[in-house]
């Protein structure tokens, strides 16, 4: 990614500005928010004009299935997020209630296996809601409690109001279920440290639109700020100070956290590139770059010629396996730059030995089958770009490829023809900006768009949003990504049919005010209007 | 690729102690900038190597104006900033700041006139001379960016200086939109702090238009009753004053912009007299779709368009104390005039032939009101490029012409020039127009005086603003998306035409962006890396509110001039109280570690 993302770079130095008309006042008018609408939209989603008062000061959560700490927390949680005192004196907008005649009292959620200890790919997440249901209350059901997670997000989407003028839903009918079993979330934390509150934040605000999976882009070339217990020199050497730095309290807190609103954190460490950071408390590690017979004192990618390097490898993944609860590990393999490898002799050496002749993608692909087999050793599921599988790498039969450059649908094809799962994120990399309300790119781009079998199809199992940290810090990472990570979130939510931008803009438009309310820089993307109350 | 390749290079570059600059792969161009090193760049900056100590904990800012509120309260904001840099560090010696105003008025207000030039001399006594109260301002501001923390001995230094400094141009603008979005009240204050830490010295408050009409009038209070877009997205005149006095008391002038014919939908809401009825096949107040509303530009034939807005501007006169006021005027599309019959018999009976003599008519008119009530006055391009002829003291700004595709701005500020009019441009500093990476860079490099014209021609073009349309921003993302994109523009306002070595800036801009962050306002980054122990999001600023200093959104029905504001992380003064006890020492000793590897050798 990051030599896209250097080429890009470059290219703005030099380009003077693009586009068309400067005009400085744009005739758009404001799209009108929906009231109480879900975001994604759910699979079926019926709504009567008949609406129940809800009172506030009497509203029940019941379990009465099974039930655990991740229910009990999710309940507080939505208790205060749909009963917010924030929202004292809120202006609504007219809306389509005609009567309102008795009231909802409760929701009684029916959770029907016991809980399971972490999300994981593949769970559960579908569940029925009805409001009301027989007993003037209304009723979640799901499998698992992950399907109650995602049916109390969107219970607390369907109420409006304050508590000024009482609280209302209409009556509604709804059975769902995500069409994808992987929607993530990158974020990047080595270009820019990002705080725990921060990425606690965002894992809030991706609950609220059904993402499931955290990929943390942990480190990087840039910085390392993971503290590894068994190796701490590697941060107190690569992260960019002391302050900078994720302890393994701080990791525990965003797994917890994130296990909470039924979301996996899949932590990447890319190897063999991206891994300058890494050279700073490992050393013999990295490549040593030569020019004229000479070592230059810079590195290149982690040294695949060493056993200290399989060793150090081993070790460190052991520990990330204990660390991350999640089967999954992502292991990046993305743009090895092969000219320090072609410079250092030793290499040059291993290469004959090896008989590759002058074929460095050989040698990565050597490196990437020693450390899928530790992996393997280790038991550890894992996700890699699909550099990995380009260069003909052997990887397991259930290894995850994540697609992310250009020509995606060639790829797509490709990699689910040779049988693997994929996820697409080529079309979805949010950290691009670009003027005005781009959001439709995002929610046009179908994973599917790729010629192949149904059986090909059926082996997407996702795609992920992606937030590079080059321009995005603490400043401004929230409102880049939010609503615009939305857009990704419903595609991989709803049916395939549900691809019509103009009828999605104003329950996006409710989607990002809501967002706002509940405390959110959602950015506007729609034009003028606003928001009440306003960030 | 592999040729691209063979560049590859690993370069960490270590500099002023709180900023590591790590490029992989293509080494970092330019100079790294000495600790600091203030931005804008100073007319005159002569540093000496040698250091002086500041007593930070007793830090005072002495000055010759007894009982001026504008110096008495800069000094206080001063101490408070200096103070941040106070980290237990032992006591220095310099305890006295001498402010010395040789004019010994104190100016109520800002204005076009006024002289912002000063000296700094940084001795064995640090002295500020100024010729008047907003020299002194401008001073201040460039002393306490010359701060910086040793890390030795965590002591609070300078290194000796002497600068002798004036503006560039006089006018140094930022314009903000609060029509298509509207933005509280407590985010143009602290907008107006970011504008202050840069020398801008014009808020253009872009306050009405189409949109939504959030002005509370005293005259006519139905404008925005019914235009604004509630009740609660309105700025009322208490509002309006503490945004003045605010914006006073940094040296910054409020010129609110009631733009008109064009863009006025918001207006025709409660007074719909005000517009032109258009015409579609022999019906009156019908719209034609791509072309015009059914009612659209102020109606010019109408003598009652006239007086409204003679009673309306001697209400802005007397809210805003500023002696200009900005008209508008721009995109005052024909095509509504064009439809009407009434228009085309107006014309006739007034001997005009082309539409352009309308605008002309409706121009001279208007600017006829402005100077009935005392109005100086700023207008848009478009009447003077139509033809129009304007009264002689119009200040006319550019602002077509900033994208390839278009006749390029250098050709509008020649022809603008030698009518003879005052300009300011704007046209390439639209922040609003975002793209991926670096994009400073080309506001950056973007010299007003870059077009064929004489001497008199230059001197014409008294400066220029950067401009934030708020299609797609609001209070969630406007301060991130102008910081520092915008400190880019004040710089080349400000500082001489030859400064302007954009690989040796990037540094400066980069402490100057993670100077704002140190003082609350969430610049985001134009680099990797990272800024200080102050920076969003570790230990020292966990609390994800730091980064905008407000609680976590605006209820704006709340009285808006007493937004919450959250005290530890917003205001200068509580952050210092916070931060002392947190700050940790490892972090100054790494930083130790850093200022020992840097270059005091640097150029400066």
């Amino acid at each position: 990614m990051a030599v896209t993302v250097a080429v890009i770079f470059l290219l703005c130095f030099f380009s003077t500005g693009r586009g068309n008309n400067q005009a400085h006042h744009e005739e758009s008018y404001s799209t009108t928010p929906t009231r109480g609408q879900p975001w994604p939209m759910p699979q079926k989603y019926s709504v009567t004009t008949k609406t129940y008062d809800i009172d506030s000061n009497n509203f029940q959560f019941t379990a009465s299935g099974q039930t655990c700490d991740i229910l009990t927390k999710a309940f507080a949680r939505y208790k205060t997020i749909i009963f917010s005192p924030q929202d004292t004196k809120l202006r609504f907008y007219p809306n389509r209630f005609n009567r309102v005649e008795e009231g909802v009292t409760g929701l009684n959620v029916k959770v029907q296996k016991p809980c399971e200890e972490y999300p994981f790919l593949g769970m559960d997440e579908s569940y029925e809601l009805m409001v009301p249901d027989s007993n003037g209350q209304a009723t979640l059901s799901s499998v698992s409690v992950w399907g109650a997670l995602r049916g109390l997000e969107t219970f607390s989407q369907l109420i409006t109001g304050t508590p000024g003028n009482g609280y209302k839903i209409n009556g509604t009918t709804i059975s769902d279920s995500p069409r994808f079993q992987h929607r993530g979330l990158l974020f990047d934390t080595s270009r820019h440290f990002l705080g725990t509150d921060v990425l606690k934040k965002n894992l809030d605000a991706m609950a609220q639109s059904k993402f499931n999976v955290f990929h943390w882009h942990i480190v990087d070339d840039q910085s390392f700020p993971y503290v590894s217990q068994a190796f701490p020199q590697m941060s107190q050497m690569g992260a960019y100070d002391q302050m900078h730095l994720y302890s393994p309290n701080d990791v525990k807190e965003i797994i917890d956290y994130a296990r909470d609103r039924g979301i996996r954190v899949i932590p990447e460490f890319d190897t063999p590139g991206h891994s300058q950071s890494w050279g700073k408390g490992i050393t013999d590690l990295l490549t040593k770059c030569y020019s004229k017979g000479t070592p230059t004192g810079t590195f290149g990618p982690i040294d695949p010629t060493v056993n200290s390097t399989f060793q150090f490898l081993n070790k460190f993944f052991t520990e990330i396996k204990n660390v991350f609860p999640d089967k999954y590990v992502h292991l990046g393999g993305d743009e090895v730059s092969f000219s320090c490898w072609q410079s250092n002799p030793n290499i040059t050496e291993f290469m004959k030995q090896q008989k590759f002749g002058t074929n460095y993608a050989k040698l990565e692909e050597y490196y990437m089958q020693k450390l899928i087999d530790i992996m393997n050793g280790l038991d550890k599921g894992y996700l890699i770009w699909q550099e990995v599988i380009d260069n003909g790498a052997k990887v397991k039969a259930d290894t995850v490829v994540e697609v992310w450059k250009g020509g995606w649908q060639a790829e797509m094809g490709k990699v689910t023809g040779l049988g693997y799962q994929s996820l697409l994120s080529s079309c979805w990399y949010l950290n691009y900006i670009s003027y005005g309300s781009d959001w439709n790119k995002y929610y046009l781009c179908e994973p599917y768009n790729f010629k192949g079998t149904e059986a090909q199809k059926k082996l997407v199992i996702g795609g992920e949003a992606c937030m590079w940290g080059e321009f995005v810090d603490d400043t401004n990472v929230i409102s880049r990504t939010w609503p615009r990570a939305s857009v990704v979130a419903e595609r991989l939510w709803s049916a395939q049919s549900v691809n019509d931008s103009k009828a999605a803009a104003p329950r996006l438009e409710e989607h990002r005010c809501r967002m706002v309310r509940r405390g959110f820089q959602a950015e506007s993307i729609n034009g003028p209007g606003y928001c009440t109350p306003e960030y | 690729m592999i040729l691209f390749w063979c560049f590859v290079t690993f370069l960490v570059t270590l500099c002023n102690g709180h900023l590591t600059y790590i490029a992989i792969r293509l080494p970092l161009q330019g100079s790294v900038a000495a600790p600091g090193a203030p931005w804008p760049h100073p007319k005159k900056w002569i540093q000496d190597s040698e250091v002086i100590t500041l007593n930070v904990q007793n830090i005072n800012i002495v000055h010759n104006i007894p009982g001026c509120d504008v110096l008495e309260e800069a000094a206080n904001r001063h101490r408070d900033i200096i103070q941040l840099y106070d980290v237990g560090g032992a006591t220095g010696n310099i305890r006295n700041i001498h402010v010395r105003v040789r004019s010994s008025v104190c100016e109520r207000y800002p204005h076009d006139k006024m002289d912002e030039s000063y000296s700094i001399y940084v001795d064995a006594n640090v002295t500020l001379t100024s010729q008047t109260i907003w020299g002194a301002l401008r001073g201040l501001e460039t002393l306490s960016q010359l701060i910086y923390v040793d890390e030795k001995t965590n002591q609070v230094l300078m290194n000796k200086t002497t600068i002798h400094d004036e503006p560039r141009f006089g006018y140094r603008g930022l314009m903000v939109d609060t029509a298509r979005h509207f933005i509280p009240v407590s985010i143009l204050k602290k907008n107006l702090d970011a504008m202050s830490y840069n020398k801008l010295n014009v808020f253009h408050w872009h306050i009405v238009d189409d949109q939504s009409f959030p002005y509370e009038s005293v005259t006519f209070p139905e404008l925005s009753k019914k235009g604004a877009y509630s009740p609660v997205h309105v700025y009322s005149q208490a509002d309006v004053a503490e945004i003045i006095e605010y914006a006073r008391l940094r040296g910054i002038r409020v010129i609110p912009e009631f733009d008109t014919p064009g863009h006025t939908q918001s207006w025709g809401k409660s007074h719909k007299e005000l517009l032109t009825p258009c015409w579609v096949n022999s019906t009156i107040g019908r719209a034609l779709p791509n072309y015009h509303g059914a009612y659209e530009i102020f109606n010019p034939m109408l003598d009652t368009t006239f007086t409204f807005l003679r009673d309306f501007l001697a209400e802005i006169r007397k809210t805003f104390p500023d002696q200009y006021v900005h008209l508008g005027m721009d995109e005052a599309y024909p095509y509504c005039w064009q439809s009407s019959p009434n228009v085309t018999e107006f014309m006739e009976k007034n001997n005009m032939t082309e539409y352009s003599e309308l605008e002309e008519y409706y121009t001279n008119r208007v600017l006829n009101v402005a100077k009935e009530v005392n109005y100086s006055y700023v207008i848009w391009q478009e009447p003077i490029e139509h033809g129009v002829k304007a009264k002689p003291d119009t200040i006319v700004e550019v602002w077509k012409g900033g994208r390839a595709v278009e006749t390029n701005w250098a050709e509008y500020m020649a022809n603008i020039t030698q009518l003879g009019y005052k300009t300011i441009l704007s046209s390439c500093w639209y922040l609003n127009y975002i793209s991926y990476g670096q994009d400073w860079r080309k506001y950056y490099e973007c010299e007003p005086h870059s077009f064929i014209g004489s001497e008199e021609q230059k001197e014409r073009v008294i400066g220029g603003e950067a401009c934030i349309w708020t299609e797609y921003v609001d209070g969630t993302n406007i301060l991130s998306r102008l910081w520092p994109r915008a400190s880019a523009t004040a710089e080349r306002l400000w500082s001489p035409r030859d400064v302007n070595d954009t690989e040796d800036a990037k540094y400066r801009l980069d402490q100057q962006r993670c100077r704002m962050l140190r003082r609350g306002i969430p610049a985001e980054p134009i680099l990797d890396g990272y800024c200080g122990d102050y920076e969003a999001g570790t230990e020292t600023h966990k609390d994800v509110q730091s980064y905008t200093g407000y609680t976590h959104y605006t209820d704006l029905t709340q009285n808006t001039a007493q937004t919450r504001i959250d005290c530890h992380r917003g205001s200068v003064n509580c952050c210092i109280q916070t931060n002392i006890g947190i700050i940790t020492l490892t972090f100054y000793f790494l930083m130790s570690t850093l200022i020992n590897k840097l270059s005091f050798k640097n150029d400066l």
